[in-house]
């Protein structure tokens, strides 16, 4: 009789508590600062929607990256995640457009909607852009007065900032001058700085041309010399990413190419260990640019709540919810509306607001074909052909012709795979 | 006990012996055989009939229906090749670095750890001083996750691991190992050995407790030396039981993935790609997902470890009918 009791008491709380339960969306996260903030954002719609249960599954970089694709080739996974891989996911994606005001997504937005298309017809609403991120360089500044090493300018080469790295490296006994996160979409932005066009005039990718190589091939010798740390691309194989964020923190590099994504981190974790700055991408005959990326927050065909996922996200696009994403992560807000604002960034540093005043400043140095390298669809792939080539020529599998003439080949199997 | 079971069992045996009754002897073993039957043929006979599906097809699709039939063009690119022992000469060079990798892999692992395990088994068959606690130790990494031996080896071994500070104490000079092709390799292979190698042990001790003492006695009767009776009375009365821990040890090191993926990722470059990781990355690992590619060169990977399981079963026939 008590366990009746029970029973009964269980099934009439359960059937009370159902109705709240009922619309339950699940959202895929990487990077836990910045997930922790949009879950804090969730309850306000949530406070909005009674009976809506937004949960955040927080997962590593690689889960987005390698196990949602195939979650969603077979019709599973979250009704809405966090990615990266804006336009390679397209066909999942819910349009939003229905359920939105296109004209202040448009306004807000702008050319960070095309990333998530496919096509010039394409005119859906996919995706909101959370944080625009930018890559570029950040250096140890108490390593350069230590050494007493001039700070080279803002339209300084990379030549110049390899030897003044150099200089610092030898002068304080670190481990290694520079170093740049093991990645495709990394080392994309400072080979169109050395003029590499990624497209050809048709718009057709072709990845390497004679600027591309030239860059790599500097970038090769700095590994093979010990200018670039070069744990970072010879230590790992196939496309896996990594990162040299730790050394840097440990300070024991001088120069690090990486992004504006990591600004939050340094920020939380060098504190006042010693002072740090952005540099932004170093120059050449194409220009001073990085990559353009960040990520976006996208709905899923599959949901069963497809109004409810576009009524969230456009919660999350509203200039004062945004806002508050962009001060609360620190990152770079890719709403135009925000932007024009001003970002009251809360309780940040010194060194993190100067980094993020100095990320803004990078943006207009942007070159158009970093922005049509980051929207093309098949990028991701023409990153990770990069990554696996410009390795193999780092350790001595091959020269970096051998291995340019290889990603050549690599992309044309890309391209007919793509194709069928 | 058993009168009070047999009542029951009776009562259990109603029900068989109708359905026998109907259906026959023969039928009835099928009905036994059938829910295993199901499991099998869902979980296994199905996975290899979809896996020579997706290796004649391309796209990077994932559902059978969106996929084009290719034929047998994603085994004839994997296999295209000037000369197959010059991997920059193939067509699909990561393959035949992967295939060449797991060969020397496979002859180093297993040639170093049968011995290795032969000559610890030997030492453990003897009377010494904590005998059960070596056999414990031996064991002990057996027991161990791959990802944990990957990371405990990857911190002793990292550019500022325990093996480069020693070295700095002593006042040698440090060696970047996991950077280095030719280190990262050799230390792929010294895990593995350190990995798997407590297992082989424990089936050769077992092999070695089964051979009579008494042929030992005679033997030393006739003042035959130690390395003669290894030679001559352990080597021989060993080997069936050496034969299945070489071939075991075969198909296994075949297999290897997780522990080398865990400790190097493949690299640097792709020094330490084997062949189950070059078929993960292509299938799922890296874009576009190359799923006819990565089923063909599962397919090949089968055809070579059915060959070493026949071997196996071949020399276990032979072990039988002595």
């Amino acid at each position: 009789m008590k366990y009746t009791r029970l029973i009964g008491a269980f099934m009439l709380s359960a059937a009370f508590t159902a109705p709240a339960a009922a619309q339950e969306i699940r959202f895929m996260c990487n990077d836990e600062p910045f997930c922790k903030v949009l879950d804090d954002l969730f309850t306000g719609f949530e406070a909005e929607n009674p009976g809506v249960d937004v949960v955040t599954d927080i997962v590593s970089y690689d889960v987005v990256l390698k196990n949602l694709p195939v979650q969603l080739a077979a019709g599973e996974g979250p009704d809405m995640a966090r990615v990266t891989d804006l336009g390679g996911l397209n066909e999942y994606y819910i349009d939003l457009a229905p359920y939105v005001d296109r004209g202040y997504w448009e306004d807000s937005f702008g050319d960070t909607l095309d990333w998530y298309r496919v096509g010039a017809d394409d005119d859906g609403i996919y995706g909101m852009h959370g944080d625009f991120t930018i890559t570029g360089a950040y250096i140890n500044k108490t390593l350069f007065d230590q050494a007493g090493v001039e700070i080279p300018s803002a339209d300084a080469d990379w030549d110049t900032w390899a030897q003044a790295a150099t200089a610092v490296a030898e002068a304080t006994g670190i481990e290694a001058a520079m170093a740049m996160d093991r990645s495709g979409h990394r080392i994309a932005g400072p080979a169109i700085s050395y003029g590499a066009r990624i497209f050809d005039e048709n718009g057709e990718p072709i990845l390497v041309d004679d600027a591309f190589q030239e860059y790599v091939q500097k970038f090769v010798d700095w590994n093979n010399d010990g200018v670039m740390l070069r744990d970072v691309w010879a230590g790992a194989g196939g496309g896996s990413y990594r990162d040299a964020g730790a050394e840097f923190i440990n300070g024991t590099l001088a120069y690090l190419f990486s992004g504006s994504w990591q600004t939050l981190n340094f920020d939380q974790k060098i504190g006042d260990l010693f002072d740090w700055q952005v540099v932004g991408s170093p120059c050449g005959a194409g220009g001073c640019s990085g990559m353009p990326g960040g990520s976006g927050i996208v709905g899923f065909k599959h949901t069963k709540h497809p109004e409810l996922v576009a009524k969230l996200i456009d919660y999350l696009a509203q200039q004062d919810v945004y806002a508050e994403l962009t001060s609360r992560t620190r990152s770079v807000p890719a709403h135009y509306g925000v932007a024009a604002a001003g970002v009251d960034y809360q309780d940040v540093s010194a060194p993190a607001a100067a980094a993020l005043n100095a990320w803004g400043a990078q943006v207009e140095k942007l070159s158009p074909i970093a922005f049509a390298y980051q929207g093309y669809k098949n990028n991701r792939a023409m990153f990770n052909i990069t990554v696996q080539r410009v390795t193999q020529a780092v350790v001595g599998e091959y020269s970096v012709d051998e291995a340019m003439e290889r990603a050549r080949d690599d992309l044309a199997t890309v391209l007919a795979e793509t194709a069928k | 006990m058993l009168k009070l079971l047999n009542p029951i069992m009776r009562l259990v045996e109603i029900p068989f012996l109708l359905v026998q009754k109907r259906l026959g002897i023969g039928m009835t073993a099928w009905l036994f055989l059938a829910p295993n039957l199901a499991l099998f043929s869902l979980f296994t006979f199905l996975p290899i009939i979809l896996n020579f599906s997706y290796a004649t097809t391309g796209g990077e699709a994932i559902l059978l229906r969106d996929r084009p039939d290719v034929g047998f063009q994603n085994f004839g690119n994997l296999l295209e090749c000037e000369n197959v022992l010059d991997p920059s000469s193939c067509r699909n060079d990561l393959f035949w670095r992967a295939v060449w990798n797991t060969v020397w892999f496979v002859v180093f692992q297993v040639g170093i750890m049968v011995i290795a395990a032969l000559a610890t088994a030997i030492v453990l068959n003897r009377k010494i001083r904590a005998r059960g606690l070596f056999r414990g130790v031996f064991f002990f990494p057996v027991l161990l996750s791959p990802v944990v031996v990957a990371l405990i080896w990857k911190w002793i071994l990292q550019r500022n691991g325990l093996l480069n500070a020693g070295l700095e104490s002593l006042g040698f000079e440090t060696i970047n190992w996991l950077i280095e092709r030719h280190w990262a390799f050799f230390w792929s292979t010294f895990i593995s050995i350190w990995a798997h190698m407590g297992f082989y042990t424990l089936i050769l001790l077992a092999g070695l407790q089964a051979i009579p003492q008494d042929v030992y006695e005679a033997a030393l009767m006739d003042r035959a030396s130690p390395w003669r009776c290894f030679r001559r009375i352990t080597l021989p009365l060993l080997s069936p039981t050496l034969l299945v821990v070489l071939v075991l040890a075969l198909i296994k090191g075949v297999q290897t993935f997780d522990e080398i993926y865990a400790f190097t990722g493949g690299g640097p470059g792709s020094a330490t790609t084997l062949i189950m990781q070059f078929i993960y990355e292509t299938g799922f690992g890296v874009q576009p997902r190359l799923l006819g590619v990565a089923a063909a060169a599962a397919i090949m990977l089968a055809m070579v470890l059915i060959f070493l399981t026949a071997l196996q079963f071949w020399i276990n026939r032979k072990k039988v009918d002595g």
